[in-house]
């Protein structure tokens, strides 16, 4: 009786896993996802364009996922199952699978992997990454015009240059248009987790912000900003459902176009290892409706997000001095990729201590 | 409201889940069953409790279907470990695994739509209490249920016949036995307790904390749930204490965080975990109040030599 237990047991955590092991002809395309594929936010993002993908090439492949992946150790083992079940290409759809993608490659090279947002590749790593500090520099502006208090609250999730660069495009915004406009950040050390996420967003409103922006995956801060009556920023998907009179515009992640380029070189033969990092202008990130804001600012959001567009204007265009008072930047001149993807320094005018 | 009463407020929303869950866990572990499924019974509430909530427009509908959720989602558990005697830890993690994955199954419809917040009850006069009275009387029933659980509970286990039986089952179900006392019936019992308790912390979650259903909700805090009841070495003030101590650090780091007070966040944010360390290493210095406490027939399984 005990075996039979035993097995009900082990079969429930490999229920996932079923419908990834049928069918063999199809050309398998494999995802990695750090939350659950319906949070409303990031992982959402990214079966969007698995679906968009799938429904591009139909018959011809599968696109087995596995959700709700933790970070470290455990990531390695998914990886390498999905590897192992015959997958072609894998995205490893989070920050924190870099290491762990780079492990499982070496011992699979037929097999080609993606790593979103990461910084190391190899012959079968690519990595691909979206300018999410453009769509952040435009949430700067909004925030200053629309803040009365001239705060704004942060919840960040974990100090990596991502997310720092996300700050400093928000706070180098903000300050474009009220140079002493400042930001409240909390980092919640967690990408999923509903109710620290709002907790944290309680705290900041307590403290007096009265615009909020996210780095976290869930709509639970927005929801929190719609309770207290400010607004806020969708982060990664459209969260306009969670707060219909809150949110100001979000950065939406539009993977789907990527996934299908990099599927189809795979069924080429042409895929080659490469560092994508594409912007407002590839069409890899969107913003959402400017909403709930007067017109004036919502002519500003729009003028600035063509500029991004045509390259007219870069958000981290000089003069900007560092946190410390060192200079970063001289007037006029802008930032590299390798500066802004290694990040680890506040520019000035961000209330806050960078963890280190 | 001043910034202390807002922080209070807050650390509420966030410990009474916490609280409720461990309470109903301690009932069960009390008889001597350890049910590690606390995470899966908890978002199982949290999906029933908002999918009833959406369909039926009442909330308190929906706070019912999550401690019945609860309640039945244990019951499997029951069957497996007390009936057909499978091992407590292996079963506890897989209820934890199907739990996780059942919720999703349950919630995938109402992904994406804002809840409807189950709104405070406020008792008269007692809320114009300057300062308490919003804290402790103008709250959602789910608040004064985990209050009236704690006390309820103590009584219980302390005072009354049956919760001396649950005690002894707990401590030597041989013996139990022996007596006449129906150990797996009484353990059935306690389970579904834990069960119901642990449906109705998820039920909070997803209708006070944040109104909303996101896959995997209860993010870790069944697991937390289960530890404040060894920190409270099974007794339900402690479990009281545990919860609002790990729900107020966890709180006020955020508000030192925003406040810039200049501590590593990574420092801050493990806190909670210290201080819950901390205050177990204090509290368990007397070995033999700690092993009077532990039910000495925890997760062993019972099978009545007819």
């Amino acid at each position: 009786m005990k075996k039979i237990i035993l097995a009900l047991a082990t079969s429930a955590a490999v229920l996932g896993f079923a419908a990834a092991a049928s069918a063999q002809d199809k050309t398998k395309i494999c995802f990695i996802y750090v939350g659950s594929k319906t949070d409303g936010g990031w992982t959402q993002a990214h079966d969007i364009g698995r679906q968009a993908l799938q429904a591009e090439f139909g018959d011809k492949i599968e696109t087995p996922f596995l959700e709700s992946v933790p970070e470290g150790p455990d990531a390695e083992r998914a990886i390498e199952r999905m590897a192992r079940s015959g997958c072609a290409l894998v995205f490893t759809t989070s920050f924190g699978f870099m290491d762990a993608t780079i492990k499982v490659a070496e011992k699979f090279p037929d097999v080609k992997f993606e790593h979103a947002t990461g910084f190391k590749s190899a012959p079968n790593v690519a990595t691909y990454n979206s300018r999410f500090y453009e769509g952040r520099y435009i949430q700067g502006i909004i925030a200053a015009k629309m803040s009365q208090k001239g705060v704004a609250g942060y919840i960040a999730s974990f100090p990596i240059p991502e997310v720092v660069m996300g700050i400093n495009a928000f706070v180098h915004g903000a300050q474009s248009v009220n140079p002493d406009f400042k930001v409240k950040v909390i980092w919640a050390n967690t990408w999923f987790d509903p109710g620290k996420e709002a907790d944290a967003a309680k705290a900041l409103i307590d403290q007096g912000v009265d615009i909020l922006t996210q780095h976290t995956d869930t709509t639970a801060p927005m929801q929190v900003a719609a309770e207290r009556g400010i607004k806020a920023f969708g982060q990664a998907s459209d969260m306009i459902k969670a707060g219909p009179e809150t949110q100001l515009t979000a950065i939406v992640d539009t993977w789907g176009a990527y996934y299908i380029k990099r599927t189809k070189a795979v069924l080429d033969g042409t895929w080659k290892s490469e560092q994508v990092w594409d912007g407002l202008k590839d069409g890899i990130l969107t913003m959402a409706p400017y909403t709930n804001m007067p017109d004036d600012v919502k002519k500003l959001a729009e003028e600035t997000e063509a500029k991004i567009r045509s390259g007219e204007l870069h958000p981290f265009t000089g003069p900007i001095k560092k946190q410390d008072g060192s200079d970063w930047l001289a007037d006029g001149a802008v930032s590299d990729d390798g500066t802004l993807l290694g990040m680890n320094f506040y520019i000035a005018g961000v209330d806050d201590q960078l963890p280190k | 409201m001043g910034i202390v009463e807002a922080i209070l407020l807050t650390v509420i929303t966030a410990a009474t889940p916490l609280v409720l869950a461990s309470i109903g866990e301690l009932v069960t572990e009390r008889a001597g069953v350890l049910n590690l499924g606390v995470e899966g019974m908890m978002v199982m509430g949290a999906a029933i409790a908002f999918a009833a909530t959406q369909m039926t427009g009442s909330p308190y509908i929906g706070i019912l279907a999550g401690i019945a959720g609860g309640g039945l989602f244990s019951l499997l558990f029951g069957f497996l470990t007390l009936t057909l005697v499978a091992n407590q830890v292996a079963t506890g993690l897989a209820l934890t695994i199907l739990g996780l994955g059942i919720s999703g199954q349950i919630g995938e419809p109402y992904v994406g739509m804002s809840g409807t917040k189950l709104q405070p009850i406020v008792v008269p006069l007692l809320s114009d209490i300057p300062f308490l009275g919003p804290l402790l009387f103008k709250q959602d029933i789910i608040f004064y249920v985990s209050i009236a659980l704690v006390i309820g509970v103590n009584w219980f286990l302390f005072k009354s016949r049956a919760g001396l039986k649950i005690r002894a089952i707990g401590d030597n179900h041989g013996s139990a036995h022996a007596l006449g006392i129906h150990v797996i019936r009484t353990r059935y019992l306690a389970v579904m307790f834990g069960g119901a308790c642990a449906g109705l912390a998820g039920a909070q979650l997803s209708l006070v904390y944040t109104p909303q259903w996101v896959e995997n909700m209860s993010a870790g805090r069944g697991w937390i749930a289960l530890a404040l009841v060894v920190f409270a070495s099974w007794r339900p003030w402690r479990v009281l204490a545990g919860g609002y101590l790990f729900g107020a650090v966890s709180i006020s780091q955020l508000h030192a965080q925003a406040f810039g007070i200049g501590i590593p966040s990574q420092f801050l944010s493990a806190l909670p975990y210290i201080a819950t360390v901390v205050v177990l290493i204090l509290i368990s210095h007397n070995r033999r109040m700690t092993q009077i406490n532990t039910p000495a027939c925890l997760g062993k399984p019972f099978v009545p030599d007819r």
